[in-house]
């Protein structure tokens, strides 16, 4: 044979071998150089990107301020011996004590981190689990799966588990509204947002207020339709956040005295999510209408004392108009930085965007698919 | 002449002077047929009697010269040899084609051409186009191979100019044409009994018997019973990159049981100067969906009932020597259920019902004996009814028009149709049962196809051919009208085509190599205004459709065709099929960069594929090897490796026997499915069947 009919047979034999499977490698994650370190009590934050449903790909990104390195999709890597990674679809991230609690929605269980290597602890099974808050050595979580019951007409209410944090076991369970999405404790109470987001067009309007010791369920308080979150800040008032039913109700904003047990303030501001720092809620809303068939976007400050819009332009606005759909927003507690992500078309990776305390642009990362929840890593922080 | 050669095991002298003499009878009843409009009827009835038992044979024969592109076609033992439970499985073989097929037995499988998407995709059955106006997709999996003689695929449209206007709506065709009654000498009834067994619990039984009822008609009725567990194991795993493994899970897919009846029956029926046959189908299934492979999640619960009735009929014939008319008619009606029934989810159980009438009239006149000039007119009416809560029960009133033509000279064969369509959709909006207003709107379009074929030299069967086509798809109802997904406001989606390829062919009854086919095209189409879901908002997972997508896409298709004559006994058939397909995604030019889609490669959409097949016949024994090769792959245009799908491939084989018992004759086959027992993916999460096995025994009296 010519040596020329040898090069072809090699690239051939090339050719078939790429053409071939491999073994799947797990995810190293990647890591983009983002901009100058910074020193502050605040060491980083992580990421929950969300991704779509039966995708399995919800994702753990980090962020280093001493590097000012940002890190992609690292939960495999901490944990190769884990079978299909983190899971479907991320709804919520905390983080308690030493611990990193990731809420993972259709997995069905909360995963339970070291809140510095992310390597697994454990994890606490509920199903179709959503939003988590801690007291005392107990994290509460809102289930929006209720008693299985026989029976055609039968609607599903949604519970809190009580989970210890020592043994990461459901000790208790207290039944509420119908979805109950957003969970607060404040003043000896648990106060969860019940949406009734299965049960369109019959939407709850209810917060449930459960009793700490007791763990029983003691009253309802109406507010509106398709409750959605709840924060609370310094001065005992609890925000709730409404999505509407996208037709002729919108969504917006209520502020209700917990200690004078009533509703002080309908905001009238569009509200998908949000994050709280001191006296200031930052607000961030894309909303669908059914009437006029297309989305807003806008982005809002509240000052939390005098509880009035404070500015409708949180970033610079040609920053702004780059961001598609705006899905999660953060506030670093010591610098203000503002941190917001744009789930862009659900389907593709998302992108993180930085701004300073003033709203001016610092820069913009890729990260996975629905960037959503964000969970600050330092001192002094996150303990209730 | 050219597909049956293909189609059969062996080409002996003996075979080619039958189809020599049939084909000179062909010629005497084609002529009769052509004289019969000025003889009275029924002067000749020894006459047809010879020609309504040629006329199962003419339509092999002659179908290749009407068209001026011929389909890529699979039929009669071919079709059988190839391993395949259902249709989806078998138009797998198809250069150019792309299955979406979510796994097992009862999984969805959708066909996807050239990546316009399977919405572009027209299926017709025995001539007539399956609708769903609910949502546009034609579950391929759902149609056995069992009745199935031939199926065609067709880039653009069938190229032929006598058809419906329905037949020039999609941007690709495949023509499904279920077998049709033949009867040897002196035999007035046929019966088969088929019986399918093996992997995923399938018990597969069916009957097909078939009846001489007069000189000009025959019935044939089959009944089909499909029941499989769809249990199989699967495998994922994943290495450090050093190799040693990271983890590695072993299950078995739940969830995926079938069980579904198909009973189906037909007249066929000559008169002096024409055709007609009328059909019936009914189609019932319950199934599991068997969900997504994801964390922590190891149960599925979702069921699905399909009921499918439709009854059909044409009637073709020729009024005067130079006019040609066909009648077409269906009425259908769809139900499906669909029930979550999973507590802890959110509890679903919704209903849809559709119903479909169409009639359709083609008017071929032969203006002179190289022109000929057709007019169709289609009218179609869908309705959608549903148990969902604010639904707005559309109705769509259809009507389309083309008028097409065909010249031929010399070598040269040209086909240029006009399609105009009109489209009127009439719904409700409704909220808490309250209708808050009631809508109509129409749409009017024209669009145009031209279909050109050249052969330069009448020594060799070489021909050189090309089209152009501009079509679009209407918005599903589910698109348009489903309860909070859907958006009234709605274009249709575009689809514009170009393609220029050769064909070459060369026949031998005396050379080793009895039979060769070789094919080339090489394709632009553009995909705009593609209707995509959007994301409306935070949390509750709201979708939107939309107008914004735009896919341009670059290919090549290849495919090669052979027959050999090893011995007097032996003979050796093979397919080879290639494409390369480079379809980007355009739709936002804004999103370069780091994980960005612009002009990435749209989801599942392999750079390269193609498959092989190879048949050993040796007298009653048939060997047959197939292999299919889908390249790697990303789930979204965002070409990033956490996006990544791996390549796969898969090899079968089957060995079939024929034992002939007196008059009667059983075949056993036995079929070794993905022999390398490879773990993959079609779709991203959804494992498909490893090594699995089939036995078929085929009794006919």
């Amino acid at each position: 044979m010519r040596p020329r009919h040898n090069i072809l047979l090699l690239m051939c034999a090339v050719a078939l071998l790429a053409g071939c499977r491999h073994d799947d490698v797990i995810f190293i994650p990647e890591q983009v150089s983002v901009t100058q370190p910074e020193y502050t009590d605040i060491e980083g934050f992580y990421l929950l990107n969300e991704a779509n449903m039966n995708s399995n790909k919800c994702t753990l990104d980090y962020y280093d301020y001493r590097t000012g390195v940002y890190m992609r999709n690292i939960y495999a890597s901490a944990n190769p011996d884990v079978p299909m990674e983190l899971g479907d679809v991320g709804n919520d991230i905390a983080i308690y004590g030493s611990r990193l609690y990731a809420v993972i929605n259709c997995s069905n269980k909360v995963e339970v981190m070291d809140a510095r290597t992310t390597r697994r602890i454990g994890q606490v099974d509920i199903p179709n689990c959503r939003y988590i808050k801690f007291h005392k050595g107990f994290a509460y979580v809102t289930s929006y799966a209720g008693e299985v019951i026989i029976d055609p007409n039968y609607e599903q209410t949604g519970y809190v588990a009580k989970v210890d944090t020592a043994t990461l076991q459901v000790v208790a369970r207290c039944e509420v509204g119908f979805q109950p999405d957003g969970i607060e404790i404040s003043e000896g109470k648990i106060f969860v947002a019940n949406s009734g987001g299965y049960m369109v067009p019959n939407y709850e309007n209810t917060i449930s207020v459960i009793d700490l010791e007791t763990f029983r369920e003691e009253e309802r308080i109406p507010i509106a339709k398709n409750l959605h979150r709840l924060i609370q800040d310094k001065r005992g008032i609890l925000w709730i956040s409404a999505r509407g039913d996208y037709y002729t109700e919108q969504s917006d904003i209520y502020a209700y005295d917990i200690r004078k047990h009533r509703l002080v303030k309908r905001m009238d501001c569009r509200v998908s999510n949000w994050c709280m720092d001191g006296d200031s809620l930052y607000v961030i809303s894309a909303e669908w209408s059914e009437i006029t068939q297309r989305y807003d976007v806008s982005m809002t400050l509240i000052n939390t004392v005098t509880m009035d819009v404070v500015n409708n332009s949180l970033i610079d606005p040609d920053t702004a108009k780059k961001i598609v759909m705006p899905y999660g927003i953060a506030v670093n507690p010591e610098t203000k930085d503002i941190y917001v992500t744009d789930a862009r078309d659900y389907y593709n990776p998302g992108r993180l965007f930085a701004f300073d305390r003033d709203g001016n642009f610092l820069w913009r990362v890729t990260t996975g698919d629905i960037p959503a929840h964000i969970v600050f890593l330092g001192k002094n922080l996150n303990e209730n | 002449m050219v597909l049956t050669a293909f189609g059969n095991k062996g080409v002996k002298a003996e075979v080619m002077r039958f189809y020599r003499t049939l084909l000179l009878l062909l010629t005497v009843a084609v002529t009769a047929m052509c004289t019969c409009a000025q003889d009275s009827v029924g002067r000749l009835p020894s006459r047809l009697d010879s020609m309504q038992y040629l006329s199962n044979v003419t339509v092999y024969a002659t179908r290749p010269y009407a068209e001026v592109i011929p389909a890529q076609t699979l039929s009669g033992k071919q079709l059988e040899r190839l391993n395949s439970h259902s249709v989806a499985d078998a138009v797998r073989y198809f250069a150019g084609v792309q299955l979406k097929d979510y796994g097992g037995v009862g999984g969805i499988k959708t066909v996807d051409m050239r990546s316009m998407g399977s919405n572009h995709m027209g299926v017709f059955y025995d001539g007539i186009q399956l609708g769903n106006a609910q949502n546009g997709q034609i579950d391929l999996g759902k149609f056995s191979l069992d009745n199935i003689d031939e199926i065609s695929l067709y880039n653009g449209q069938k190229s032929e100019i006598f058809q419906p206007a329905r037949d020039f709506g999609s941007a690709g065709s495949i023509y499904l044409r279920t077998r049709r009654p033949v009867f040897s000498d002196g035999k007035r009834h046929n019966l088969n009994v088929t019986f399918r067994t093996g992997s995923f619990g399938l018990a597969n039984p069916s009957v097909r018997w078939e009846w001489k009822a007069g000189e000009r008609v025959s019935v044939a009725l089959n009944a089909e019973y499909t029941f499989a567990t769809g249990r199989y194991k699967f495998r994922y795993h994943k290495v450090f990159s050093d190799g040693t493994l990271a983890w590695d899970t072993t299950a078995v897919r739940q969830n995926g049981d079938i069980g579904a009846l198909r009973v189906e029956g037909t007249v066929f029926g000559h008169t002096d100067c024409g055709l007609w046959n009328a059909k019936v189908y009914y189609y019932d299934s319950e199934k599991g969906i068997p969900g997504a492979i994801v964390n922590n999640v190891w149960k599925a619960s979702q069921r699905q009932w399909d009921r499918n009735f439709f009854a059909q009929g044409r009637y073709q014939t020729r009024v005067t020597d130079r006019y040609e008319l066909m009648v077409n008619a269906k009425y259908a009606r769809d139900y499906m259920r669909y029930l979550n029934p999973d507590t802890t989810l959110m509890y679903l159980d919704n209903k849809f019902w559709q119903d479909e009438a169409y009639l359709s009239a083609a008017n071929k006149v032969e203006l002179l004996r190289d022109w000929a000039v057709n007019l169709s007119v289609d009218y179609k009416w869908n309705y959608l009814n549903s148990t969902l809560t604010n639904f707005s029960y559309p109705t769509r009133h259809t009507l389309l028009s083309a008028l097409a033509t065909a010249y031929t000279i010399g070598g040269l064969k040209a086909q240029a149709s006009l399609l105009y369509t009109l489209v009127n959709d009439r719904y409700s909006s409704r909220y808490n049962g309250d209708v808050l207003a009631r809508h109509s709107k129409s749409l009017n379009k024209w669009t145009p196809a031209v279909f050109l074929s050249y052969r330069p030299m009448e020594a060799h069967d070489l021909n050189i051919r090309a089209f152009y086509k501009k079509i679009f798809r209407m918005p599903t109802f589910n698109d348009l009208y489903y309860t909070d997904i859907g958006n009234a406001s709605l274009n249709p989606e575009y689809a514009h085509q170009w393609n220029v390829g050769l064909q070459y062919q060369r026949m031998s009854d005396t050379d080793f190599v009895s039979a060769l086919r070789l094919t080339a095209d090489a394709y632009y189409n553009r995909v705009t205004d593609k209707i995509i879901a959007i994301p409306k908002g935070n949390g509750q997972y709201r979708w939107m459709m939309m107008n914004i997508g735009t896919v341009k896409i670059r290919g090549i298709d290849l495919t090669a065709r052979i027959a050999m004559r090893l011995t007097r006994e032996l003979t050796l058939d093979g397919t080879l099929n290639y494409t390369y397909q480079r379809a980007q995604d355009y739709t936002d030019p804004t999103d370069t960069g780091d994980g960005g889609t612009y002009r990435g490669q749209i989801a599942y959409i392999p750079w390269h594929s193609g498959s092989a097949v190879a048949h050993l016949g040796w007298r009653e024994l048939d060997v047959n090897y197939s292999f299919i090769y889908v390249g790697e792959r990303y789930h979204a245009s965002s070409n990033i490796k956490a996006n990544y799908e791996q390549p796969w491939y898969t090899h079968d084989l089957s060995a079939g026997y024929r034992l002939r018992l007196g008059k009667t004759s059983l075949r056993i086959t036995c079929e070794v499915n993905n022999v390398l027992n490879q773990q993959y993916d079609v779709i991203h999460n959804y494992p498909m069947p490893g090594r699995n096995y089939k036995l078929i025994l085929k009794y006919d009296i």
